[in-house]
Protein backbone atom coordinates (compact mmCIF):
# COMPACT_ATOMS: atom_id res chain seq x y z
CA UNK A 1 0.00 0.00 0.00
CA UNK A 2 1.19 2.96 -0.96
CA UNK A 3 1.83 5.84 1.54
CA UNK A 4 1.66 9.78 1.02
CA UNK A 5 4.26 10.29 3.44
CA UNK A 6 7.15 10.01 0.62
CA UNK A 7 5.89 13.56 -0.09
CA UNK A 8 6.27 15.37 3.11
CA UNK A 9 5.34 19.21 1.91
CA UNK A 10 2.65 18.14 -0.34
CA UNK A 11 0.01 20.40 -0.83
CA UNK A 12 1.42 22.30 1.90
CA UNK A 13 3.08 25.40 -0.17
CA UNK A 14 0.30 27.66 1.39
CA UNK A 15 1.69 27.14 4.69
CA UNK A 16 4.62 29.66 3.90
CA UNK A 17 1.84 32.45 4.33
CA UNK A 18 3.98 34.48 1.82
CA UNK A 19 0.47 35.68 0.08
CA UNK A 20 -1.08 39.65 0.76
CA UNK A 21 -3.00 39.53 4.03
CA UNK A 22 -1.73 36.35 4.83
CA UNK A 23 -1.79 37.06 8.63
CA UNK A 24 -5.87 37.28 8.20
CA UNK A 25 -6.35 35.76 5.24
CA UNK A 26 -5.17 32.11 5.75
CA UNK A 27 -5.83 30.65 2.14
CA UNK A 28 -7.24 31.06 -1.07
CA UNK A 29 -9.02 27.99 -2.79
CA UNK A 30 -10.31 27.70 -6.48
CA UNK A 31 -12.31 24.87 -7.62
CA UNK A 32 -13.05 24.17 -11.15
CA UNK A 33 -15.89 21.07 -12.00
CA UNK A 34 -15.49 19.29 -15.12
CA UNK A 35 -16.71 16.62 -16.79
CA UNK A 36 -15.85 14.85 -19.77
CA UNK A 37 -18.97 14.28 -22.21
CA UNK A 38 -18.54 10.61 -23.19
CA UNK A 39 -19.18 9.27 -20.26
CA UNK A 40 -22.59 9.58 -17.60
CA UNK A 41 -21.38 11.45 -14.69
CA UNK A 42 -19.84 9.84 -11.37
CA UNK A 43 -22.77 8.37 -9.56
CA UNK A 44 -24.14 6.71 -12.89
CA UNK A 45 -21.03 4.57 -13.64
CA UNK A 46 -19.71 1.42 -12.88
CA UNK A 47 -16.30 0.74 -11.64
CA UNK A 48 -14.65 -0.33 -14.88
CA UNK A 49 -15.60 3.03 -16.49
CA UNK A 50 -14.63 5.30 -13.56
CA UNK A 51 -11.22 3.10 -13.81
CA UNK A 52 -11.16 4.29 -17.64
CA UNK A 53 -11.81 7.82 -17.02
CA UNK A 54 -8.78 7.86 -14.18
CA UNK A 55 -6.75 6.31 -17.02
CA UNK A 56 -7.79 9.16 -19.49
CA UNK A 57 -7.52 11.76 -17.07
CA UNK A 58 -4.12 10.54 -15.73
CA UNK A 59 -2.86 10.34 -19.48
CA UNK A 60 -3.96 14.00 -20.02
CA UNK A 61 -2.41 15.01 -17.21
CA UNK A 62 0.92 13.84 -17.41
CA UNK A 63 1.12 15.90 -20.75
CA UNK A 64 0.29 19.21 -19.38
CA UNK A 65 2.74 21.37 -18.42
CA UNK A 66 0.79 22.53 -15.31
CA UNK A 67 1.40 19.15 -13.90
CA UNK A 68 4.58 17.93 -14.94
CA UNK A 69 6.39 15.42 -12.23
CA UNK A 70 3.30 15.59 -10.26
CA UNK A 71 1.98 12.54 -8.88
CA UNK A 72 -1.22 10.23 -9.70
CA UNK A 73 -2.74 8.04 -6.98
CA UNK A 74 -6.02 5.95 -7.11
CA UNK A 75 -7.28 6.16 -3.41
CA UNK A 76 -7.75 2.49 -3.17
CA UNK A 77 -3.79 2.08 -3.45
CA UNK A 78 -3.40 4.45 -0.41
CA UNK A 79 -3.42 2.87 3.67
CA UNK A 80 -6.53 4.52 5.53
CA UNK A 81 -4.11 6.88 7.29
CA UNK A 82 -2.66 8.43 4.10
CA UNK A 83 -6.29 8.89 2.85
CA UNK A 84 -6.82 11.05 6.40
CA UNK A 85 -3.40 12.81 5.70
CA UNK A 86 -4.80 13.89 2.27
CA UNK A 87 -8.14 14.68 3.57
CA UNK A 88 -6.65 17.19 6.89
CA UNK A 89 -4.60 19.10 4.29
CA UNK A 90 -7.92 19.87 2.84
CA UNK A 91 -6.50 18.03 -0.77
CA UNK A 92 -9.29 15.22 -1.17
CA UNK A 93 -13.21 15.45 -0.08
CA UNK A 94 -14.30 13.64 3.22
CA UNK A 95 -16.67 12.08 0.10
CA UNK A 96 -13.68 10.91 -1.66
CA UNK A 97 -11.60 9.87 1.71
CA UNK A 98 -14.17 7.53 2.27
CA UNK A 99 -14.71 5.49 5.61
CA UNK A 100 -11.35 4.71 7.43
CA UNK A 101 -12.72 0.74 7.20
CA UNK A 102 -13.94 0.65 3.65
CA UNK A 103 -11.39 0.76 0.34
CA UNK A 104 -12.36 3.46 -1.79
CA UNK A 105 -13.90 2.16 -5.09
CA UNK A 106 -10.92 1.89 -8.26
CA UNK A 107 -11.14 4.68 -10.46
CA UNK A 108 -11.20 7.42 -7.90
CA UNK A 109 -8.46 9.44 -7.38
CA UNK A 110 -5.68 12.51 -7.04
CA UNK A 111 -3.26 13.91 -9.35
CA UNK A 112 -1.62 16.81 -8.02
CA UNK A 113 1.98 18.96 -8.63
CA UNK A 114 4.18 18.70 -6.31
CA UNK A 115 5.01 22.42 -6.57
CA UNK A 116 1.99 24.40 -7.44
CA UNK A 117 -0.44 23.32 -5.09
CA UNK A 118 -2.60 22.61 -8.00
CA UNK A 119 -4.33 19.18 -8.85
CA UNK A 120 -6.91 17.08 -9.75
CA UNK A 121 -9.79 15.38 -7.57
CA UNK A 122 -10.76 12.26 -9.92
CA UNK A 123 -14.61 10.92 -9.79
CA UNK A 124 -15.87 12.74 -6.80
CA UNK A 125 -19.09 14.05 -7.22
CA UNK A 126 -17.47 14.84 -11.22
CA UNK A 127 -15.56 13.33 -13.25
CA UNK A 128 -12.94 16.33 -12.28
CA UNK A 129 -12.41 18.89 -9.72
CA UNK A 130 -9.34 21.46 -10.58
CA UNK A 131 -8.14 22.78 -7.76
CA UNK A 132 -5.66 25.15 -6.64
CA UNK A 133 -5.06 25.91 -3.04
CA UNK A 134 -2.41 29.53 -2.29
CA UNK A 135 -1.55 31.42 0.65
CA UNK A 136 -3.73 34.66 1.49
CA UNK A 137 -5.72 36.50 -0.61
CA UNK A 138 -4.95 35.73 -4.67
CA UNK A 139 -8.13 35.13 -6.23
CA UNK A 140 -7.19 36.07 -9.78
CA UNK A 141 -3.74 33.96 -9.15
CA UNK A 142 -4.80 31.16 -8.43
CA UNK A 143 -7.48 31.20 -10.85
CA UNK A 144 -5.67 31.94 -13.43
CA UNK A 145 -3.32 28.46 -12.48
CA UNK A 146 -6.50 26.60 -12.60
CA UNK A 147 -7.66 28.14 -15.76
CA UNK A 148 -4.03 26.80 -17.13
CA UNK A 149 -4.50 23.47 -16.18
CA UNK A 150 -8.14 23.60 -17.92
CA UNK A 151 -7.26 24.38 -21.09
CA UNK A 152 -4.67 21.86 -21.46
CA UNK A 153 -6.69 19.29 -20.61
CA UNK A 154 -9.87 20.42 -22.18
CA UNK A 155 -7.55 20.31 -25.59
CA UNK A 156 -6.79 16.67 -24.88
CA UNK A 157 -10.55 15.61 -23.30
CA UNK A 158 -13.52 16.30 -24.72
CA UNK A 159 -15.68 18.30 -21.47
CA UNK A 160 -19.32 18.12 -21.23
CA UNK A 161 -20.38 21.83 -22.07
CA UNK A 162 -23.98 23.61 -23.05
CA UNK A 163 -24.10 26.67 -25.12
CA UNK A 164 -26.43 28.28 -22.76
CA UNK A 165 -25.52 26.64 -19.43
CA UNK A 166 -21.84 26.68 -19.65
CA UNK A 167 -20.08 23.63 -18.53
CA UNK A 168 -22.29 20.59 -17.33
CA UNK A 169 -22.26 19.80 -13.67
CA UNK A 170 -23.62 16.89 -11.27
CA UNK A 171 -25.29 18.99 -9.44
CA UNK A 172 -27.04 22.20 -10.84
CA UNK A 173 -25.50 24.53 -8.22
CA UNK A 174 -22.54 24.56 -9.74
CA UNK A 175 -23.27 24.31 -13.65
CA UNK A 176 -21.88 27.44 -16.16
CA UNK A 177 -18.31 28.03 -15.07
CA UNK A 178 -18.40 25.52 -12.80
CA UNK A 179 -16.32 27.78 -10.26
CA UNK A 180 -16.04 27.82 -6.84
CA UNK A 181 -13.74 30.10 -4.98
CA UNK A 182 -12.75 30.16 -1.20
CA UNK A 183 -11.13 32.36 1.19
CA UNK A 184 -9.96 30.58 4.82
CA UNK A 185 -10.45 33.99 7.04
CA UNK A 186 -9.46 34.39 10.86
CA UNK A 187 -12.01 36.79 12.50
CA UNK A 188 -11.82 37.07 16.14
CA UNK A 189 -12.18 40.98 16.07
CA UNK A 190 -15.50 40.65 15.05
CA UNK A 191 -16.38 37.67 16.81
CA UNK A 192 -15.06 39.24 19.98
CA UNK A 193 -16.99 42.41 19.29
CA UNK A 194 -19.98 40.42 18.52
CA UNK A 195 -20.55 42.07 15.14
CA UNK A 196 -20.08 38.66 13.36
CA UNK A 197 -23.42 37.70 13.20
CA UNK A 198 -24.81 40.85 11.09
CA UNK A 199 -21.23 40.36 8.79
CA UNK A 200 -22.25 37.20 8.16
CA UNK A 201 -25.63 37.73 7.59
CA UNK A 202 -24.82 40.21 4.85
CA UNK A 203 -22.83 37.52 3.37
CA UNK A 204 -25.82 36.10 2.03
CA UNK A 205 -27.51 39.17 0.59
CA UNK A 206 -24.56 39.78 -1.65
CA UNK A 207 -25.05 36.05 -2.86
CA UNK A 208 -21.72 34.73 -1.23
CA UNK A 209 -21.89 31.63 1.85
CA UNK A 210 -19.72 31.17 4.44
CA UNK A 211 -19.01 28.39 6.80
CA UNK A 212 -17.39 27.30 10.07
CA UNK A 213 -13.84 25.57 9.90
CA UNK A 214 -14.82 22.54 11.77
CA UNK A 215 -12.24 20.91 14.42
CA UNK A 216 -13.07 17.25 15.22
CA UNK A 217 -15.55 18.21 17.43
CA UNK A 218 -18.78 19.80 16.00
CA UNK A 219 -18.16 23.34 16.81
CA UNK A 220 -16.76 26.05 15.27
CA UNK A 221 -13.49 26.35 16.05
CA UNK A 222 -10.43 28.74 16.52
CA UNK A 223 -12.70 31.70 14.80
CA UNK A 224 -12.20 30.44 11.33
CA UNK A 225 -14.93 30.90 8.49
CA UNK A 226 -14.55 29.94 5.01
CA UNK A 227 -16.31 32.08 2.62
CA UNK A 228 -17.13 31.05 -1.14
CA UNK A 229 -19.17 32.18 -3.96
CA UNK A 230 -22.90 31.27 -3.88
CA UNK A 231 -23.79 30.93 -7.83
CA UNK A 232 -21.84 29.91 -10.98
CA UNK A 233 -24.44 30.92 -13.70
CA UNK A 234 -24.51 33.83 -15.22
CA UNK A 235 -21.12 35.86 -14.72
CA UNK A 236 -18.00 35.35 -15.98
CA UNK A 237 -15.17 33.74 -13.33
CA UNK A 238 -13.43 37.56 -13.08
CA UNK A 239 -16.86 38.99 -12.16
CA UNK A 240 -17.36 36.20 -9.35
CA UNK A 241 -13.65 36.59 -8.37
CA UNK A 242 -14.20 40.53 -8.38
CA UNK A 243 -17.05 40.26 -6.14
CA UNK A 244 -15.91 38.34 -3.57
CA UNK A 245 -12.41 40.39 -3.70
CA UNK A 246 -14.33 43.34 -2.89
CA UNK A 247 -16.40 41.83 -0.42
CA UNK A 248 -13.26 39.99 1.28
CA UNK A 249 -11.94 42.75 1.20
CA UNK A 250 -14.74 44.65 3.31
CA UNK A 251 -14.80 42.03 5.86
CA UNK A 252 -11.15 42.25 6.53
CA UNK A 253 -11.44 45.75 7.31
CA UNK A 254 -14.28 45.36 9.29
CA UNK A 255 -11.93 42.91 11.32
CA UNK A 256 -9.64 45.71 11.74
CA UNK A 257 -11.82 47.92 13.23
CA UNK A 258 -12.78 45.28 15.18
CA UNK A 259 -9.36 44.99 16.53
CA UNK A 260 -8.41 48.58 16.53
CA UNK A 261 -11.76 49.06 18.83
CA UNK A 262 -10.51 46.18 21.40
CA UNK A 263 -7.12 47.55 21.86
CA UNK A 264 -8.74 51.07 22.66
CA UNK A 265 -11.00 49.73 24.47
CA UNK A 266 -9.47 46.39 26.44
CA UNK A 267 -6.09 46.08 25.52
CA UNK A 268 -5.47 44.66 28.88
CA UNK A 269 -7.91 42.05 28.85
CA UNK A 270 -6.34 41.12 24.96
CA UNK A 271 -2.89 41.08 25.89
CA UNK A 272 -3.98 38.93 28.66
CA UNK A 273 -5.61 36.47 26.53
CA UNK A 274 -3.25 36.22 24.06
CA UNK A 275 -0.31 35.58 26.46
CA UNK A 276 -2.37 32.67 28.47
CA UNK A 277 -2.98 31.24 24.58
CA UNK A 278 0.55 30.83 23.90
CA UNK A 279 1.73 29.56 27.26
CA UNK A 280 -1.11 27.19 27.28
CA UNK A 281 0.19 26.07 23.85
CA UNK A 282 4.17 26.76 25.01
CA UNK A 283 3.89 24.53 27.92
CA UNK A 284 0.27 22.15 28.26
CA UNK A 285 0.99 18.11 28.17
CA UNK A 286 -2.05 17.42 26.63
CA UNK A 287 -4.03 19.51 24.13
CA UNK A 288 -7.46 18.70 22.50
CA UNK A 289 -7.48 19.69 18.60
CA UNK A 290 -9.66 21.86 19.25
CA UNK A 291 -8.42 23.32 21.99
CA UNK A 292 -5.26 23.78 19.78
CA UNK A 293 -7.15 25.42 17.04
CA UNK A 294 -8.91 28.35 19.56
CA UNK A 295 -5.38 28.29 21.05
CA UNK A 296 -3.73 29.36 17.70
CA UNK A 297 -7.04 31.95 16.98
CA UNK A 298 -5.71 33.87 20.28
CA UNK A 299 -1.95 33.21 19.22
CA UNK A 300 -2.34 34.50 15.54
CA UNK A 301 -4.28 37.66 16.74
CA UNK A 302 -1.26 38.30 18.83
CA UNK A 303 0.94 38.02 16.03
CA UNK A 304 -0.94 40.23 13.55
CA UNK A 305 -0.77 42.41 16.11
CA UNK A 306 2.81 42.50 16.91
CA UNK A 307 2.28 41.39 20.39
CA UNK A 308 4.05 38.28 19.97
CA UNK A 309 7.15 39.75 17.96
CA UNK A 310 9.59 36.89 16.86
CA UNK A 311 6.48 34.04 16.33
CA UNK A 312 5.57 33.84 13.08
CA UNK A 313 2.35 32.88 10.58
CA UNK A 314 3.73 30.09 9.25
CA UNK A 315 4.67 28.34 12.60
CA UNK A 316 1.13 28.89 13.29
CA UNK A 317 -0.24 26.97 9.76
CA UNK A 318 1.72 24.66 10.18
CA UNK A 319 0.76 23.87 13.78
CA UNK A 320 -3.01 23.66 12.27
CA UNK A 321 -2.41 20.94 9.96
CA UNK A 322 0.24 19.14 11.42
CA UNK A 323 -1.51 18.79 15.28
CA UNK A 324 -4.56 17.01 13.24
CA UNK A 325 -5.14 12.98 14.54
CA UNK A 326 -3.73 11.64 11.37
CA UNK A 327 -0.67 13.91 10.80
CA UNK A 328 0.29 13.08 15.04
CA UNK A 329 -0.33 9.14 13.86
CA UNK A 330 1.94 9.09 10.79
CA UNK A 331 4.59 11.10 12.79
CA UNK A 332 4.33 8.32 15.64
CA UNK A 333 4.11 5.24 13.51
CA UNK A 334 1.62 4.04 15.09
CA UNK A 335 -2.33 4.30 15.78
CA UNK A 336 -2.97 6.57 18.40
CA UNK A 337 -6.38 6.78 21.04
CA UNK A 338 -7.63 10.01 21.68
CA UNK A 339 -5.89 10.44 25.32
CA UNK A 340 -3.02 9.55 23.47
CA UNK A 341 -3.60 11.62 20.42
CA UNK A 342 -3.29 14.91 23.21
CA UNK A 343 -0.38 13.73 24.45
CA UNK A 344 1.46 13.99 21.15
CA UNK A 345 -0.54 17.19 20.49
CA UNK A 346 0.76 18.66 23.26
CA UNK A 347 4.10 17.26 22.83
CA UNK A 348 4.59 18.27 19.37
CA UNK A 349 3.40 21.96 19.71
CA UNK A 350 5.67 22.18 22.76
CA UNK A 351 8.62 20.81 20.29
CA UNK A 352 7.92 23.22 17.49
CA UNK A 353 7.42 26.92 20.29
CA UNK A 354 11.00 25.55 21.37
CA UNK A 355 12.12 25.09 18.00
CA UNK A 356 10.52 28.45 16.48
CA UNK A 357 8.13 29.67 18.48
CA UNK A 358 10.63 31.81 20.84
CA UNK A 359 8.55 35.34 21.83
CA UNK A 360 10.31 38.11 23.27
CA UNK A 361 8.01 39.57 26.27
CA UNK A 362 7.78 43.28 25.94
CA UNK A 363 8.63 45.32 28.61
CA UNK A 364 6.08 47.83 28.44
CA UNK A 365 3.44 46.49 30.20
CA UNK A 366 0.21 48.90 30.23
CA UNK A 367 -1.78 49.55 32.94
CA UNK A 368 -0.33 51.20 36.85
CA UNK A 369 3.51 50.24 37.17
CA UNK A 370 4.23 47.23 39.62
CA UNK A 371 6.50 47.96 42.12
CA UNK A 372 9.60 45.84 42.44
CA UNK B 1 -21.18 9.30 17.92
CA UNK B 2 -23.28 12.32 17.51
CA UNK B 3 -26.28 11.08 15.57
CA UNK B 4 -27.86 13.11 12.30
CA UNK B 5 -30.62 15.69 13.61
CA UNK B 6 -32.61 15.03 10.54
CA UNK B 7 -32.80 10.93 10.66
CA UNK B 8 -31.74 10.66 14.41
CA UNK B 9 -30.36 7.03 12.84
CA UNK B 10 -26.77 7.80 11.29
CA UNK B 11 -23.73 9.05 12.65
CA UNK B 12 -23.30 13.11 11.93
CA UNK B 13 -20.21 13.81 9.95
CA UNK B 14 -21.85 17.21 8.24
CA UNK B 15 -21.94 20.12 10.68
CA UNK B 16 -23.07 23.11 9.20
CA UNK B 17 -23.65 26.73 11.04
CA UNK B 18 -26.05 29.37 9.67
CA UNK B 19 -26.53 32.40 10.67
CA UNK B 20 -30.66 33.16 11.10
CA UNK B 21 -31.90 36.66 12.03
CA UNK B 22 -28.79 37.04 13.87
CA UNK B 23 -29.03 33.92 15.87
CA UNK B 24 -26.30 31.19 15.12
CA UNK B 25 -27.10 27.69 14.86
CA UNK B 26 -25.20 24.28 13.72
CA UNK B 27 -27.11 21.52 12.01
CA UNK B 28 -25.36 17.82 12.30
CA UNK B 29 -26.67 15.76 9.38
CA UNK B 30 -25.24 12.54 8.16
CA UNK B 31 -23.89 12.42 4.48
CA UNK B 32 -27.34 10.64 2.90
CA UNK B 33 -29.63 13.42 4.92
CA UNK B 34 -27.19 16.10 3.77
CA UNK B 35 -27.12 15.15 0.24
CA UNK B 36 -30.83 15.11 0.33
CA UNK B 37 -30.48 18.86 1.69
CA UNK B 38 -27.75 19.29 -1.31
CA UNK B 39 -25.70 19.70 0.59
CA UNK B 40 -21.49 18.30 -0.08
CA UNK B 41 -18.99 17.65 2.24
CA UNK B 42 -15.95 19.36 2.07
CA UNK B 43 -17.72 21.94 -0.11
CA UNK B 44 -19.20 25.20 0.31
CA UNK B 45 -22.86 25.27 1.76
CA UNK B 46 -25.21 27.52 0.14
CA UNK B 47 -27.71 29.58 2.28
CA UNK B 48 -30.34 28.33 -0.03
CA UNK B 49 -30.30 24.85 0.61
CA UNK B 50 -31.29 22.74 -3.27
CA UNK B 51 -33.94 20.52 -0.92
CA UNK B 52 -36.42 23.87 -0.99
CA UNK B 53 -36.12 24.23 -4.39
CA UNK B 54 -36.34 20.26 -5.39
CA UNK B 55 -39.73 20.49 -2.77
CA UNK B 56 -41.58 23.77 -4.68
CA UNK B 57 -40.46 21.83 -8.28
CA UNK B 58 -42.27 18.79 -7.21
CA UNK B 59 -45.73 21.40 -6.20
CA UNK B 60 -45.23 22.91 -9.38
CA UNK B 61 -47.17 20.13 -10.72
CA UNK B 62 -46.51 17.58 -13.94
CA UNK B 63 -49.18 20.26 -15.75
CA UNK B 64 -46.40 22.69 -17.65
CA UNK B 65 -43.77 20.50 -18.65
CA UNK B 66 -45.34 16.67 -18.58
CA UNK B 67 -43.67 14.19 -16.83
CA UNK B 68 -40.17 13.99 -18.82
CA UNK B 69 -37.56 10.91 -19.08
CA UNK B 70 -36.64 8.89 -18.13
CA UNK B 71 -33.32 10.16 -19.71
CA UNK B 72 -32.44 8.57 -23.35
CA UNK B 73 -28.86 7.87 -22.29
CA UNK B 74 -28.58 7.62 -18.25
CA UNK B 75 -32.29 6.48 -17.26
CA UNK B 76 -32.26 8.60 -14.53
CA UNK B 77 -35.76 9.47 -13.79
CA UNK B 78 -36.97 13.25 -12.16
CA UNK B 79 -37.75 11.35 -9.43
CA UNK B 80 -34.26 10.37 -8.83
CA UNK B 81 -33.60 13.91 -9.44
CA UNK B 82 -35.28 15.00 -7.16
CA UNK B 83 -34.37 13.20 -3.88
CA UNK B 84 -31.05 13.43 -4.49
CA UNK B 85 -30.32 16.92 -6.10
CA UNK B 86 -27.88 15.17 -8.61
CA UNK B 87 -28.46 14.27 -12.51
CA UNK B 88 -26.75 11.71 -13.87
CA UNK B 89 -24.83 13.01 -17.36
CA UNK B 90 -24.82 15.76 -19.22
CA UNK B 91 -28.09 14.85 -21.69
CA UNK B 92 -30.38 14.79 -18.45
CA UNK B 93 -30.05 18.92 -19.10
CA UNK B 94 -31.88 18.93 -22.05
CA UNK B 95 -34.03 15.84 -21.05
CA UNK B 96 -35.52 17.82 -17.74
CA UNK B 97 -34.91 21.31 -19.26
CA UNK B 98 -38.24 22.50 -18.55
CA UNK B 99 -38.02 21.55 -15.50
CA UNK B 100 -34.60 22.67 -14.43
CA UNK B 101 -34.78 26.34 -16.14
CA UNK B 102 -37.21 27.53 -13.48
CA UNK B 103 -34.35 25.82 -10.69
CA UNK B 104 -31.53 27.42 -12.65
CA UNK B 105 -32.34 30.70 -12.35
CA UNK B 106 -33.94 30.72 -8.83
CA UNK B 107 -29.90 29.17 -7.79
CA UNK B 108 -28.10 31.64 -9.80
CA UNK B 109 -30.30 34.21 -10.92
CA UNK B 110 -29.75 33.84 -14.40
CA UNK B 111 -29.67 30.80 -17.36
CA UNK B 112 -27.16 32.15 -19.65
CA UNK B 113 -23.75 31.45 -19.22
CA UNK B 114 -21.26 34.23 -19.44
CA UNK B 115 -17.86 32.78 -18.64
CA UNK B 116 -14.89 30.79 -20.14
CA UNK B 117 -16.60 29.39 -23.26
CA UNK B 118 -14.97 26.39 -24.04
CA UNK B 119 -12.99 24.78 -27.52
CA UNK B 120 -13.35 21.16 -27.70
CA UNK B 121 -9.96 19.64 -29.69
CA UNK B 122 -12.25 19.06 -32.80
CA UNK B 123 -14.56 22.09 -32.82
CA UNK B 124 -17.44 22.94 -35.42
CA UNK B 125 -17.27 26.52 -36.93
CA UNK B 126 -19.79 27.68 -34.21
CA UNK B 127 -17.95 26.56 -31.22
CA UNK B 128 -15.20 28.36 -32.91
CA UNK B 129 -16.98 31.63 -33.53
CA UNK B 130 -18.74 31.05 -29.90
CA UNK B 131 -15.24 30.55 -27.96
CA UNK B 132 -14.08 33.98 -30.18
CA UNK B 133 -16.92 35.85 -28.62
CA UNK B 134 -16.02 34.35 -25.05
CA UNK B 135 -12.34 35.39 -25.47
CA UNK B 136 -13.02 38.93 -26.62
CA UNK B 137 -15.34 39.33 -23.21
CA UNK B 138 -12.97 38.51 -21.66
CA UNK B 139 -10.04 40.64 -23.27
CA UNK B 140 -12.50 44.02 -23.19
CA UNK B 141 -12.63 43.18 -19.56
CA UNK B 142 -8.82 42.46 -19.25
CA UNK B 143 -8.20 46.04 -20.84
CA UNK B 144 -10.55 48.04 -18.73
CA UNK B 145 -8.90 46.56 -15.83
CA UNK B 146 -5.84 47.18 -16.87
CA UNK B 147 -4.53 43.80 -16.38
CA UNK B 148 -2.02 44.07 -19.80
CA UNK B 149 -0.12 40.82 -19.33
CA UNK B 150 -3.50 38.75 -19.22
CA UNK B 151 -4.76 40.82 -22.38
CA UNK B 152 -1.95 40.06 -23.96
CA UNK B 153 -2.15 36.22 -23.27
CA UNK B 154 -5.57 36.95 -24.77
CA UNK B 155 -5.02 38.44 -27.81
CA UNK B 156 -2.47 35.29 -28.90
CA UNK B 157 -5.28 33.33 -28.34
CA UNK B 158 -7.94 35.64 -30.38
CA UNK B 159 -5.01 35.70 -33.25
CA UNK B 160 -4.50 31.96 -32.98
CA UNK B 161 -8.46 31.47 -33.46
CA UNK B 162 -8.88 33.50 -36.35
CA UNK B 163 -6.49 32.21 -38.05
CA UNK B 164 -7.65 28.77 -38.03
CA UNK B 165 -11.38 29.82 -38.80
ZN1 LIG C 1 -29.55 11.53 8.55
ZN1 LIG D 1 -28.93 11.45 -18.17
Amino acid sequence: MKEVGSLPDFGLGWLEARGPHSDIVLSTRIRLARNLQAHAFTTRIREPERQEIFAQVREAASHAAALSGGVAMELAELSPLSRKVLLERHLISRELAGESDVTPPRGTGLIMSPHEDVGIMVNEEDHLRLQCLMSGLRLQEAYQLVDGVDEELGAALPMAFHHELGYLTSCPTNVGTGLRASILIHLPGLVLTKEIGKVLQGLGQVGLTFRGLYGEGSEVVGNFFQISNQTTLGKSEEDLLDHLEKIVGQVMQYEVEARNVLMRDARTVMEDKIWRAYGLLRYARSLSFDEVMNLLSGVRLGVSMNLLAGLRVYTLNKIMIFSQAAHLEQAAGRPLNDAESDLHRAAYVRRILEREGQVSASLDAPGEDVGV
Amino acid sequence: MMLCDHCGENEAIIHLTQIVNNQMSTFHLCERCAAEKGLEPGVNVGNFPLTDFLAQMGKGGTSEAGSAGPCAYCGLKLEDFKKTGRLGCSHCYVTFEPHLRGLLRRLHGGTQHLGKVYLPPDPSRTQQQERLAGLKRKLDRAVSNEDFERAAKLRDMIRELEAAL
